[in-house]
């Protein structure tokens, strides 16, 4: 069960944390100023990295704890999975090499914005398939290389760049001044709009084609007091973007994001691959997960997690346009 | 099963280790040698070890960037292309794999931190103190997966069930004796990297008679290491041909190139093996050796490959040679670090050119040596993935098809080999610039997480210099 909680935690905080700097990398394409990509580039620069490591932690811990998991879930993914990782490593070096050149510059930038793109939309398309459920027969997965794509899933790799973006926008909103700042103000009207349309969507097509999914929201009514708190989350966003106060945004659409990530949780539980690996069926003998747990999960985890506020609160404030290299 | 899928996937990991090792282990040297740097530094108040530690922290900074981002691919790459060895064996190589990313987390996220921009902001000691501990943490990291490998080479401390190896003895899996001799190992290759790689550089710019003193602690402290690790190394190299000797007969008799028992068994120098042929051609070998490296005996019995079923018999080619290419890279190894030191000693390598020539020119040689080494451990444990236990072509993914592996292994290919080329040129840059008048000053908002972005640094002004050198008289 601890590992559960763990397991949760990492993969929300990289959701939330990689999110917006994923999401920063997509509008990064939307500008070709020096200036304001320089701006941008500054507001996530010094906490990428760290973000990142929730994706390898959440990754080894699943094997550590959860192997069949680790197992069933990245064979099936073999595909996206590699791609998604080639995108990473890719901007991930991109932050660091396009300030060394100037003339090649381009191929950085193109870099930072085509990896961005394409692992959050292998994400997306990832938690799409996982909704409508994998060919899995007797703990094995059996759809072939091509069996998580479907248009559905393809919708969902679309609405997690929409969503990243947006959280990007708000991240910038809070961290950057002028130039920048006004122009993501701009976007998230557009950009909400089209998330809450491809939600409408996204709904629309579960409900049509009687995914298993809703028949569980129909089954426990509580569930619904997740897209609730998105619904107040995202009134409060809307309502802080007109009266530009920078800090709010940012939070709310984080708030949606964290009550989506609960409504998905829960109405998966209790299973782990939905609906044909449980928790329970997919856990490591009693031998693994105690060895983890008296080192790694109650010393290194939690000064992990002090470290990430620690890092943040550093480097809290705006980034002075001013300054002339990160 | 496909076949195509299962060589793709062994060639994909051997890329991708082989991209990757190259960076620990050179990063694991040079923190134990920033660290001794450091504290003679701080014991001697030489001016000229703190400029030459903050030249190889920038070093340092880059190859543990490549590391790291190189890296990520395998924390995946078990659940991908090797499925089934993932789910079996997922109870102990999880946690051992979870232990190497949270101390490695742990240490990028503190230590490394305050070595990069914390120089200003801790009392000297506590620097040191800081040094050590990154040093400690990619030690730790290179014990974690040597614990992970040592287990697949020699499985212990684990019961069956279910389908999966369960481990019942934990003690058994940190303590196995494989693990305490090929771990040393590992860690004597790293410091011999970082020892060949400073000297080689300190060569290099008195070949170049350029930053004279920095130059000579590079060379001397390089050279003196490496005349002291390389035998130690030789010991060690020993004791793991003992354990292969014991737990891996079948190994044992590929890289020794040996067909048939043999009593008293001959030493195989040079062959080509003929496996078709199950014997060698153009074979020089010196009698008896053989008994007396395998068992220390003039008169043991060894046993060949034709011992074991073709089945169980790993490649002999690859083995075989990469062990005599190790071998040799330790050899030249010896030779120069040996006749440099004493050179040193007689205060004459400067003069000797040719020595200078020889150091600067062997700094490829201990990479070459730890990647032959990985490549005899690996291929010749072969056909297994756990030893005796696991074959590799059932811990693949099965239903893994040709076209997915083909096209990961070239999109890989393409993506190491753009980061790998500009990452080395970007170092050899860094190398030629040299160590003289620059200083890594903390920035203001560069941060440890991003361990490149040390190498932003600033010329400094000679009045800053003056500065910085009346802080640090």
């Amino acid at each position: 069960m601890f590992w559960v909680a763990v397991l949760a935690v990492s993969i929300l905080l990289y959701v939330l944390l990689d999110g917006f700097d994923l999401g920063v990398g997509i509008l990064f394409g939307l500008t070709r100023s020096e200036e304001r990509r320089h701006a941008m580039l500054s507001a996530v620069a010094p906490i990428w990295d760290g973000n990142e490591t929730w994706l390898i932690v959440a990754a080894v811990v699943l094997w550590g704890a959860f192997p069949v998991v680790y197992a069933t879930l990245f064979s099936a993914f073999y595909l996206p999975l590699l791609l998604m990782l080639a995108g990473l490593i890719l901007r991930g070096v991109a932050f660091e090499y396009r300030y060394k050149t100037e003339r090649m510059r381009w191929i950085w930038d193109a870099g930072f914005v085509g990896g961005s793109l394409v692992a959050t939309f292998i994400q997306g398309m990832t938690v799409g398939a996982l909704v409508e459920e994998l060919p899995i027969s007797n703990g094995q997965y059996v759809g072939g290389e091509f069996g998580w794509f479907s248009p559905f899933a393809v919708l969902c790799g679309i609405g997690l760049c929409l969503g990243y973006a947006l959280l990007g926008a708000c991240w910038l909103v809070r961290k950057c001044e002028g130039d920048v700042r006004e122009e993501a103000y701009r976007l998230i009207p557009y950009l909400s709009i089209a998330l809450l349309a491809f939600l409408v969507v996204v709904f629309a097509y579960a409900l049509a084609e009687k995914l298993q999914v809703t028949q569980r929201w129909l089954e426990r009514p509580y569930l619904f007091v997740f897209p609730a708190i998105g619904v107040i989350a995202a009134l409060l966003a809307a309502e802080s973007v007109r009266s530009r106060r920078d800090e709010v945004p940012f939070y709310m659409v984080a708030l949606i994001f964290v009550a989506a990530f609960g409504t998905l949780a829960i109405s998966f539980w209790p299973y782990m691959i939905p609906f044909s690996i449980t928790i329970e069926e997919a856990a490591a003998p009693h031998s693994s997960l105690a060895f983890m747990f008296w080192g790694a999960g109650i010393i290194v985890f939690p000064l992990m997690l002090l470290y990430t506020v620690i890092s943040y609160s550093v480097f809290r404030g705006k980034v002075r346009p001013t300054a002339d290299r990160y | 099963m496909d076949l195509t899928a299962l060589l793709l996937s062994r060639l994909q990991f051997a890329f991708t280790v082989s991209f990757h090792i190259i960076f620990p282990s050179f990063t694991i040297g040079l923190a134990a040698w920033l660290t001794v740097l450091e504290a003679l530094h701080l014991v001697t108040g030489r001016p000229a070890y703190r400029l030459v530690f903050e030249f190889w922290l920038k070093v340092f900074g880059v190859a543990f960037g490549l590391g790291v981002v190189s890296g990520i691919l395998m924390a995946f790459q078990f659940g991908t292309n090797w499925s089934v060895l993932a789910r079996m064996s997922g109870p102990i190589q999880g946690p051992l794999l979870a232990y190497e990313t949270f101390t490695a987390f742990f240490l990028e996220a503190s230590f490394f931190g305050i070595l990069l921009f914390g120089r200003a902001r801790v009392p000297p000691w506590f620097y040191l103190f800081s040094t050590a501990m990154v040093a400690l943490g990619t030690t730790l990291s290179a014990f974690w997966i040597m614990a992970n490998n040592s287990w697949m080479q020699v499985p212990v401390g684990y019961v069956m069930e279910n389908g999966a190896f369960v481990p019942d003895d934990w003690l058994k899996i940190l303590f196995s004796p494989v693990l305490w001799v090929r771990f040393p190992h590992m860690l004597l290759a790293s410091y011999l990297t970082g020892a060949f790689c400073v000297a080689a550089t300190g060569a290099w710019y008195l070949l170049r008679r350029e930053f004279h003193t920095e130059a000579r602690i590079m060379l001397k402290m390089g050279l003196f290491f490496a005349a002291v690790l390389v035998p130690v190394q030789g010991l060690f190299g020993h004791f793991n041909g003992d354990y292969v000797h014991n737990y891996q007969p079948a190994k044992f008799a590929a890289i020794e190139g040996r067909w048939h028992d043999q009593q008293p068994a001959a030493e195989v120098l040079f062959a080509i093996p003929d496996p078709e042929a199950e014997t060698n051609h153009f074979q020089i070998a010196i009698p008896v050796l053989g008994s007396l490296i395998g068992s220390m005996s003039f008169t043991s019995k060894e046993a060949g490959l034709t011992d074991f079923r073709p089945q169980d018999r790993p490649p002999v080619i690859i083995p075989f040679f990469t062990f005599r290419i190790m071998v040799g890279c330790w050899l030249i190894m010896l030779l120069v670090a040996w006749a440099g030191s004493y050179l040193i000693y007689k205060e004459r390598i400067e003069q000797t050119r040719l020595l200078l020539w020889l150091t600067f020119l062997s700094f490829p040689l201990p990479f070459i040596a730890i990647l032959t080494g990985w490549y005899t451990a690996e291929v010749g444990r072969q056909p297994w993935t756990v030893y005796g236990v696991l074959r590799t072509a059932e811990a693949v993914t099965p239903f893994l098809t040709a076209r997915a592996a083909s096209t990961s292994l070239v999109v890989f290919c393409v993506v190491y080999s753009f980061i790998f080329a500009f990452g080395t040129y970007y170092i050899y840059r860094l190398l030629r610039a040299g160590p003289e008048g620059r200083l890594v000053l903390p920035q203001p908002t560069a941060i440890p997480n991003r361990p490149m972005s040390v190498v932003d640094e600033h010329h400094l002004t000679p009045a800053a210099r003056r500065v910085a050198a009346g802080e640090y008289p």
